[in-house]
């Protein structure tokens, strides 16, 4: 638990420190408008449309921890070595403190603090709910009688953190397996560890 | 690709395909489709009631976000356009279309909220208030676009508002952001100096004047000055019967 308000309250800091800002519904509009246009291009084959959403999501996490890890201040590397213990540094905070890094991420980068809840015993799987999704806000998903049945609106966040994650070497799976648009009370992310991924020397240079 | 008609491209996907009973294609929850708190569409509604329809608008009024978070979000959306266009032309349509539909929803929203504040301000004893002022002239829909419209989207008046001065233009206005924050974190290859993704803003303008009943087409230009490298010029034309009503409205006086 001390973790978690640990992370809250780095998360609070960073935000109110270091963060340039921008008006929130502009942010959700423009969500709004990216998913439209998908539902259209895929003619509403909302498969897709889920994963074309964590396709960019999955861009936007791999270049969003650079700007993570540049505000919360880890540090600069200067060298590979150090390169490798600040990850190592960054992967232990992230699975001992209950994937603490996660939740300042999505402070700095939603302004939502998630709560990291139904963690397995083997502590591989934990679910993230989300109280508050500024990206849903201003959304109803289709009245065609599938939308509530097939599409996740906020799939993105899913790519984001697999994609934010795999830089720093862990490799994660994540999907939605409740949310609020659907008609569910709660908006709910599954996230299971799939494997710490080795380092991988590059060749030597003679 | 088929051109579908701009007003489908909703920003809440909200209104696609017609009406139909919750009943016949969800035999499974009969008892709950027909409870009078039910709305009318087929659609399940969480019980604790955050839906669109139950919270209230002004909440996110005053709310942030990160500014990573939408230079991130734009930035796909411009690369997820430039994979499915064919030119720098078309990229622009691409984006200017995505903007369209934000233009329509934000008009409501600026009236909306420039009536609920008026009404509580002046006029606390009445209950019902003037209906909110829909701009009738050319002047007084600029003007709302370059205030109101830009301080809701980027907390700030835009630059500049100036008429063409040319006696062959005259249904040509034109808006001046010095910095636009859509650009910011745009940096536009040297062979596609043409590509201005302010586009998307310019789509925002024309849903706007589009939803005023202002017949209008906006593009956008990039016009850097030393100072301002990435200063952007949005270039209204009016249509030909906008420009006749406003010489009525001009000749009857109405402001």
């Amino acid at each position: 638990m001390s973790s978690t308000t640990k992370a809250s309250r780095i998360g609070e800091e960073i935000w109110k420190t270091r963060v340039d800002k921008v008006n929130a519904e502009l942010v959700t509009l423009t969500y709004g408008t990216i998913v439209a246009q998908l539902c259209q291009d895929y003619d509403s084959d909302y498969q897709e449309v889920n994963k074309q959403l964590d396709k960019m999501g999955y861009n936007i996490g791999m270049r969003l921890i650079e700007d993570f890890l540049a505000k919360s201040g880890v540090g600069r590397c200067a060298n590979f070595r150090e390169t490798a213990d600040m990850i190592a540094k960054v992967r232990t905070s992230v699975i001992r403190n209950g994937y603490m890094s996660e939740q300042v991420g999505f402070k700095i980068f939603l302004n939502v603090t998630p709560t990291v809840t139904n963690w397995t015993s083997d502590n591989n799987q934990f679910s993230l709910i989300f109280d508050e999704n500024p990206l849903a806000d201003f959304v109803e998903l289709p009245d065609d009688g599938r939308s509530q049945d097939e599409l996740w609106f906020s799939n993105i966040l899913c790519g984001v953190l697999r994609g934010s994650l795999e830089m720093v070497q862990v490799q994660i799976e994540a999907h939605f397996v409740s949310d609020v648009l659907r008609g569910d009370d709660t908006t709910e992310m599954r996230v299971s560890l799939v494997r710490y991924i080795e380092d991988e020397m590059p060749p030597e240079e003679d | 690709m088929s051109a579908p008609p701009r007003h489908s491209a909703v920003m809440s996907i909200s209104n696609a395909g017609p009406p139909q009973s919750a009943s016949t294609d969800k035999p499974q929850t009969p008892q709950q489709a027909q409870t009078p708190t039910q709305p009318m569409s087929g659609l399940r509604v969480p019980s604790n009631r955050k839906t669109i329809y139950d919270r209230h608008l002004n909440r996110s009024r005053n709310a942030e976000l990160s500014r990573a978070s939408f230079a991130f979000l734009f930035a796909e959306m411009v690369t997820y356009a430039q994979r499915r266009v064919t030119g720098i032309q078309d990229l622009e349509k691409r984006l200017n279309e995505q903007g369209y539909p934000l233009g329509l929803r934000l008009l409501d929203l600026l009236f909306y909220r420039s009536t609920s504040t008026s009404s509580s301000a002046l006029s606390s004893s009445s209950t019902s208030s003037s209906p909110p002022n829909r701009p009738l002239r050319i002047i007084t829909l600029l003007h709302l676009i370059h205030g109101p419209l830009w301080r809701l989207l980027f907390q700030r008046a835009a630059d500049a508002l100036e008429h063409s001065v040319s006696a062959d233009t005259p249904n040509e206005y034109m808006i001046t952001d010095n910095d636009p924050l859509v650009n910011t974190y745009i940096s536009v290859p040297r062979e596609m100096s043409m590509l201005n993704c302010a586009a998307f803003v310019a789509g925002i303008i024309e849903g706007v004047c589009d939803g005023c009943g202002f017949e209008a087409k906006v593009s956008a230009h990039n016009q850097p000055s030393e100072m301002w490298p990435s200063r952007t010029v949005f270039l209204l034309r009016f249509g030909d019967s906008v420009m006749e009503r406003e010489k009525v409205l001009e000749r009857a006086g109405v402001k």
